[in-house]
């Protein structure tokens, strides 16, 4: 029980599946009705797919978990119709404060430029975010089976096979394609028993979310070596409902139990505010760590996403968030498979595009651990020296790790890429999600995310004669908008100036809105061969 | 001509530096990790070659501990 959330309750309900004599077949299943299993039903959902989400529980999660929501996850609930009510829920954020001792070192602006629908962090409770998620899900006709808990799996060449238990007995489910979002325990990579290999850190930290009203600023407070826990660290962050997430190193000899006893909990909490400050426990628990992933996240009819096929540490927020981007990966990968329209080896580029987002996620989330919880005596040597140099020298304080906050990443090498031939300056590289930036349009003032939509668009800058409104090829469409006084008008020159866009260049986007390939001029051959290169027909 | 000790970030990738600085340390002694340390400010303190910018960071050095 919370004092400021009710877990709603969703009832099992009986799926005609259960009375059928042989196993009802679907082209997608999904195991897991997490943050990551919702916005994979929806994006599928959305896309015209009826995939069906089997999760074992019968609510939403258990505790705040995943709470910062980053600027690209929510750009994609956006993009599904989910996130204005997070957006309105949760607390905006763009600001970190790094303190050492009682001084603070610096601050960062995880969003310096202006200009984006979407801010740099929204925290919102997990649970909060699964229930929009469901809401969202309800509304456009997707289904969850509550307490369908997969025991079994069955691979084979042309369809998976799981057998799903429920209250009122077991049945059996086929499937084209079975999605594995069932979390860090995952029940389904115990199942094919595939390694999760990775690094395993000891230290120990301590969780508790207190209720409070409390008028600091909305920003994320992380202090090396404060008073109140010598010797180790510790991070303020707030959530919806004056709610606040209270993390304390606690060293890697605590003992779970004592750390979790509300006379222990109270001590430190009062230590951190201050005696004066009211306050109600919330939720406390003692964590661990891992970094480490699957060795593939696709295994033929089966795909790994959000935990299930990774694992990182809480510092940078790349969990969950890492998590979303996979299910966006995936799901307009799935679509072109089902219709018929990208051969198979499209969806071997999840593996290969995640697993690269993936390394880059471990590898900031190992290196702030690194840093928090150094391993030797040298390396806590040269942390400290860090730290003591980085009040007074400006050249210290990139040094100074207490998590890189998640990005999505640029898939640099990515197969579906098309490279480029040209110069071009600033960030929207080939493999590069889309930046977004103001616009109007037919009168209105917009974003240009919300017109790149779900499907393969082209961008041209300047009005056009000779370039068409629409490509088709091969069953794909790419719908292209103009940049310019006749379409997209870019107010405040932030689209020419983020992506380049000199007077006819020509810029083509997939489905998940990262960039596929650009050019000086448009040429519809070279776009068409970026379009087949991107569907995987290359 | 004599320079002044630079404080401002020269270093493109920070996080990669560090990582390789901490590396370098993987599996020595303590006391193998101080003589590595030791030979390092060596050869730094040979690559800037300005005697001013080096006491200069001398004295920083030892301000702060």
């Amino acid at each position: 029980m919370l004092r400021t959330y009710q877990y709603p309750e969703f009832p099992y309900s009986r799926s005609p599946d259960q009375d059928a004599t042989l196993p009802v077949h679907h082209p997608v299943l999904i195991v897991g009705g997490g943050m990551v299993g919702l916005t994979m039903a929806l994006d599928l959902r959305l896309k015209g797919i009826p995939a069906i989400v089997l999760e074992q529980g019968e609510t939403v999660s258990d505790g705040s978990r995943s709470i910062c929501q980053a600027k690209r996850t929510l750009e994609i609930w956006d993009r599904q119709g989910a996130a204005t009510p997070m957006i309105g829920k949760g607390i905006t954020w763009n600001i970190g404060r790094v303190r050492n001792r009682d001084q603070v070192l610096y601050s960062f602006d995880l969003l310096p430029e202006e200009g984006h629908k979407i801010p740099a962090f929204v925290n919102l409770q997990q649970y909060w975010v699964e229930e929009y998620l469901i809401d969202r899900l309800t509304q456009v006709g997707g289904e969850i089976r509550w307490q369908n808990k997969v025991t079994g799996i069955t691979p084979a060449k042309d369809s998976v096979t799981i057998e799903v238990d429920t209250p009122e007995g077991p049945y059996a489910l086929t499937c084209d394609y079975l999605i594995a979002a069932d979390g860090a325990r995952s029940q389904m990579r115990r199942e094919l028993d595939l390694p999760f290999k990775g690094q395993v850190f000891n230290d120990k930290f301590l969780i508790t979310d207190i209720e409070m009203k409390a008028d600091f600023p909305s920003e994320r407070w992380f202090w090396f070596d404060p008073e109140f826990n010598p010797g180790q660290s510790a991070l303020l962050h707030r959530q919806a409902d004056n709610v606040w997430r209270l993390d304390f190193q606690v060293g890697a000899d605590a003992d779970n139990e004592e750390e979790m006893k509300h006379e222990n909990v109270i001590p430190r909490v009062k230590a951190m505010l201050g005696e004066q400050t009211p306050f109600e426990l919330e939720w406390i628990s003692v964590y661990t760590f891992q970094c480490r992933r699957l060795e593939q996240f696709r295994h033929g009819r089966v795909f790994f996403i959000g935990d299930a096929a990774h694992q990182v540490s809480p510092f940078g927020a790349r969990g969950g968030n890492g998590g979303v981007q996979d299910a966006d990966n995936l799901g307009w990968k799935l679509d072109l498979v089902l219709q018929g329209k990208a051969p198979d080896s499209l969806l071997d580029s999840y593996d290969e595009e995640r697993i690269f987002a993936s390394d880059e996620n471990i590898l900031n989330s190992t290196r702030s651990t690194d840093f928090l919880t150094p391993k030797t005596p040298v390396s806590r040597s040269f942390r400290d020296a860090v730290l003591s140099l980085a009040e007074e020298c400006v050249f210290a304080r990139p040094l100074v790790n207490s998590g890189r906050l998640s990005m999505p990443a640029t898939l640099h090498n990515s197969t579906l890429n098309t490279l480029d031939e040209e110069t071009f300056e600033g960030l929207m590289m080939p493999g590069a999600p889309a930046a977004d930036a103001p616009i109007r349009f037919d009168g209105r003032a917009g974003w240009l995310l919300d017109h790149l939509g779900a499907g393969f668009k082209g961008l041209i800058f300047g009005a056009q004669g000779s370039v068409p409104a629409r490509l088709d090829a091969d069953g794909l469409s790419i719908d292209i908008l103009t940049v310019g006084e006749t379409g997209l008008q870019d107010v405040k020159g932030w689209i020419t100036n983020r992506y380049d866009g000199q007077p006819g260049t020509f810029y083509l986007f997939r489905p998940d809105q990262h960039v596929v390939g650009r050019w000086r001029q448009f040429d519809e051959e070279k776009v068409l061969s970026a379009l087949r290169r991107a569907v995987g027909k290359v | 001509m004599t320079e002044s000790l630079e404080l401002d970030s020269r270093i493109e990738q920070p996080d990669d530096f560090y990582e390789e600085l901490i590396r370098l340390h993987d599996g020595l002694t303590e006391e193998q990790s101080r003589d590595v340390n030791t030979r390092l400010i060596l050869i730094l303190s040979n690559h800037i070659g300005d005697k001013n910018v080096l006491s200069e960071a001398f004295h920083l050095a030892r301000k702060g501990v």
